[in-house]
Formats: structure tokens, sequence, C-alpha cells
């Protein structure tokens, strides 16, 4: 089965092409480049280059899988519209898994937190036990506060971004990888909504009373 | 025979257009858009967060729609047309986003277009081809701008356009000082028609001697408006809502017409397309049919719902695209919020 992998939930542009084939996935090819203002310039480039380098054809494609976020609205949006754009037109489903859970994916183990930039002095965070399942659903808060919190939730690692000292060692990657973002999916299982996982509201503030234009 | 989608996304409207380019001209196969005006009435105003938000929720269905009413494969495409600016920037990156995808996967060649030239496009899928050259005047509540073309496919001249708001920004502003809903246009269209245009002489902005003779200002306007009001308000009168919206709206069709005819007399042109969302505006139209056939220029007005924002008029200017050789855009092409109206395409 050939997958395409997605994610701009982070500031990494990442596209992979996974064979998967006895419940063993291997890389054929993948194009990634952390640069969070070109995830709608680049992301269609990486994938068709990817694909060319794996020596297959969009019409090869059995299935996508595609980070839902958490992340940053914009560069989040432009994967998830390319996704669900190329599963249209291929007629192939399109695997939502969550961003976090696919960095989790890449380092089995110990017990693991996972932090991503949400901007705003703030990280979007999940823990992990040992057997890999998320322990609390991805949210986003300041970064003190999350390190806080790492003796009650167990975790002894921390992966993804590199963003402030939470007193554990590292490990893993800064971005999902096309490999975790296809072991966190469920292939066989109908693909769930592709909703994004924005964690925040959008700032608009309604209007308040009108305000005056003349003097006095 | 050419089928041509185009993908619209720079304000609150996904829009789906597909368009047929044959022997005599173009045909509309379909025009689906989804709009999420309805989120933004309690903000008075386009939340971009909120349109991006919905463009992402509609692309795909509305896509499926297009072609459920055109009876069509997505493989019987043979060119895309995308919006890739001016507009909003998160907007514009999910139509453009989604246009590369389709583009690669269908392996259809990808042209990012100017959405201001989209609205002058539309035109021609109502009156058939332009004379070269035309004149159009677009407004709209992201544009009021007046354009000389010379040529669809790359020969566009901006010669005058709003300093300040545009003028469907002035229609919402002026609809919240006198209690009417957004957005503001069709509410002060059917005041204004029980109203008196002349009841209150609000200014015309830029039209002194010494003023630039093709811009627009409603800043001022929609202040004196205001204070008009507030003034009533203050000495416990009723505001009389229909005279304040038929005399503003007066008073924003004089400005407009009048500027447009002048332009075109100036240049020598001989033909005018009004489009964009204020396009639908009764007295807008009636005042420029007036005028332009006093002034004997031929007046184009497209149908309501080609004016407003849509995927249709981009599909159009596609095809003009695709009738002219244009090279198509490179994968790598990016959305561009202040795309100049000179760049037709990139
Ligand atoms: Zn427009």
């Amino acid at each position: 089965m050939l997958v395409l992998a997605v994610d701009t939930a982070t500031p990494a542009v990442t596209a992979g092409v996974v064979e998967v084939a006895g419940g063993a996935s291997t890389l054929l090819a993948a194009r990634v480049t952390v640069d969070a203002r070109a995830h709608g310039e680049l992301l269609t480039p990486h994938l068709r280059d990817a694909l060319a380098e794996a020596g297959r054809a969009f019409a090869d494609v059995d299935a996508l899988v595609c980070g839902i976020g958490p992340g940053p609205f914009t560069g989040l949006r432009a994967g998830m519209v390319t996704a669900a754009a190329l599963g249209h037109a291929l007629d192939r489903p399109v695997h939502p898994v969550c961003s976090l859970d696919a960095i989790a994916a890449d380092v089995p183990g110990e017990p693991l937190l996972v932090v991503t930039d949400a901007r705003r002095r703030e990280v979007y965070w999940a823990a992990y036990a040992a057997d890999g399942s998320r322990r609390t659903e991805p949210a986003v808060a300041p970064p003190a506060e999350v390190a806080a919190r790492v003796a009650e939730l167990g975790v002894t690692r921390v992966a993804g971004a590199d963003l402030f000292d939470f007193g554990l060692p590292r490990v893993g990657s800064a971005h999902p990888s096309p490999l975790g973002l296809v072991a966190a999916a469920d292939l066989g299982a109908e693909p769930g909504p592709l909703t994004p996982l924005y964690l925040r509201r959008p700032d608009a503030v309604e209007p308040g009373a009108r305000k005056r234009v003349s003097p006095g | 025979m050419t089928i041509i989608l185009g993908i619209e996304s720079s304000c609150d409207e996904t829009g789906v257009g597909i368009v047929r380019l044959g022997a005599d001209g173009l045909e509309l196969l379909a025009d689906e858009v989804a709009s999420s005006v309805e989120q933004h009435v309690r903000f008075g105003g386009v939340v971009p967060e909120v349109a991006s938000r919905a463009h992402l929720e509609a692309m795909v269905p509305t896509m499926r729609r297009a072609f459920d009413t055109a009876g069509l494969a997505l493989s019987d495409v043979d060119a895309i047309a995308v919006t890739c600016g001016p507009g909003l920037a998160g907007a514009l990156l999910v139509g453009v986003s989604a246009a590369k995808a389709y583009a690669t996967a269908l392996d259809v060649p990808l042209y990012g277009v100017n959405h201001l030239a989209g609205h002058v496009a539309a035109d021609t899928l109502e009156h058939g081809p332009l004379p070269s050259p035309a004149l159009a005047l677009l407004v709209s509540g992201g544009h009021s701008q007046l354009l000389r073309v010379d040529d669809l496919a790359g020969g566009i001249t901006e010669i005058g356009s709003t300093i300040d708001d545009a003028a469907g920004e002035a229609y919402d502003k002026v609809a919240r000082v006198i209690g009417l809903p957004y957005p503001g246009g069709p509410p002060i269209d059917q005041a204004a028609r029980r109203g008196n245009p002349s009841a209150i002489a609000f200014p015309r902005g830029l039209t002194g001697p010494r003023d630039a003779k093709y811009d627009f200002s409603f800043s001022g306007l929609k202040t004196a408006v205001a204070r008009w009001v507030e003034a009533r308000e203050r000495d416990g009168e009723e505001v009389p809502v229909d005279d304040v919206s038929a005399s503003f709206q007066e008073a924003v069709a004089d400005v407009l017409t009048a500027k447009a005819v002048r332009a075109a007399t100036d240049l020598g042109i001989g033909t005018m397309v009004i489009s964009g969302g204020v396009a639908a505006n009764s007295r807008l139209k009636e005042l420029a049919a007036e005028r332009c056939a006093a002034a004997g220029i031929e007046l184009r007005v497209p149908r309501p719902r080609l004016c407003t924002d849509n995927g249709a008029m981009m599909a159009a200017l596609g095809a003009h695209l695709v009738a002219a050789g244009v090279k198509p855009s490179s994968l790598d092409l990016s959305a561009d919020p202040a795309l100049p109206v000179s760049t037709v395409w990139v």
C-alpha cells in the first residue's frame, strides 16, 4: 500500500512517500523544508518531487495521511486543504492524525511529553504513556505551566520543539516525520473527518456601542 | 473544446466555477459559492481567521457540488485558474493550496490569477468578448477602482482607486450608524427607494477642481453621515433612515458614475463595465445607465450573481489566458495579498 504523508502543523513543510506492507512501513522518499512561511508554496512541489524520487505517480497512491494539528492556523490549513483536495482528485481516503501523536510515534518507549510551538509564548502539548497511547487531550498552554505538571504526568522524556527547558532529556524530532504520521494512523479504519485541531478561537471581538464622531 | 476550473477564496466566499471554452466563446457550466457571511454578521465585518476556517471546510464540498451541477468528472478538467491575489492572506492560501493539489493530481496546467481582473472577466460570461479598450469600474466591500482594460490577458491599467474606504465598506459603516444590518448594501438600497435622495446634501469626496480626477474617497462621506445622524439624536429627533439612506446612496452613485464617465470620455473609451458586489446597487446601475447613454458609452453590468465574488469569473479569466496562449504558473506559486491589478497572472 502506497501512502502519501503530509504535515504542516509545525514550521516544517513535510511530504513523504511510505510503502506499507505486511505491517512494516518503509520510507521511499521525503521532502522536508523548515520554513514556517512556505507551507503554501512548497508542499505540493515537495509531494511531486518525493513521488518522483520514489519512482511512483499520484495515480499509484492508495491512501493519504494528514497531520491535523494542533498548529498555528494559516500553515496548518495549507497542508489540510492540500490533502483533502488530493484525496478528492485521486478518489483515495485521507486519514487524519494528531500531529503530536505522529511525533510521539517516532520515539516509542518511556512516558513522553510532546510539545510544539503555538506562538504567542505558548506550546501545544500532550503526554504519552510507555505503550505510546496518548494520556491527555492535545492542549495549548504557556510552557512553564506544562513544566509544572511534568511530575504529575509521569513523563521522563520530551520530544518536539526545543522551546523551553522542561528538565527532561530530549528525544526524537522537532516535527512529525512521514513514518511517524503513518504509524499514528489507523489505515485499516474508515477515516474520520478531516477537522483541524485549532485549540484557539479566532481573534475577533464583537463591536461595542457605536463610537461618536462629533466632538463633545 | 476546453474545460476550465476556477477557484476563488480571496475574502468570505468559497467559489468554484466551471467554464467551457469553445469555438463560439465561453459557456458557464457551474458556479457554486459557499459564503461565510453569516459568521461575520455579529462582528460587523469580515474576520479573516473566521473566513479562512470556513474556506477550508467548504473547499472540497463546493468543488463536488460544482462538478455535480456541470455533470462533469474531475478528469474532464483541462486547466485550473485560482485567485492568488489581492485579498486576505490566510483566505487566499486555502484556495491556492487546493488549486495546486488539484492541478498536480489531475496533471493539468495551473494559472494563478488576479481577482480584480476576474471581476472584469465575469462580464464576458454574460455579454461576450470585451471590446478593446474598455473601462471597468470595480466596486465592492474590498475594492473601488477604475481600470483601463486593453486586453484581459495582460493589458490592465489602474487609472483610479479609493484613497481610503472601499464603496462597500462605506455602506457597511453607514448601515451601522443608522441601525441597519451587515452587510449594509442591500438594506440601504431598499430603504433608499423609500427615501428622498436630495433630502440631505452629503459631500461628494474628491470632486474639487484640484482633486485627483479618477480617485475616490468615501471616508469623509461616512463621517458626514455619522455627524448628521448624531446631531438629530442629540436633539432628540427621530432619524429619517430612508432619507439618510437615499441621500447617502445618491452621493456614492453620483461620485462613482461621474468619475467613471469622465474617465471614459477623457480616454476616448466607448464601453464601460461595472462589476463587484456594489454593482448590484439599483441607484448605481440607474444613474450609470443614464449618464453612459448621455455620453454615448455602452454600459455592461453582469447579473448580480456574477458581480459578487465567485469561481466562475476566475474560470472565465483562466479561459482568456488559455485562449491567449499564456504560459501556466509554476507549482511553487504563492498567494500575494497585495497583487497589483497590472499583474493579471503570475
Ligand atoms: Zn471581489
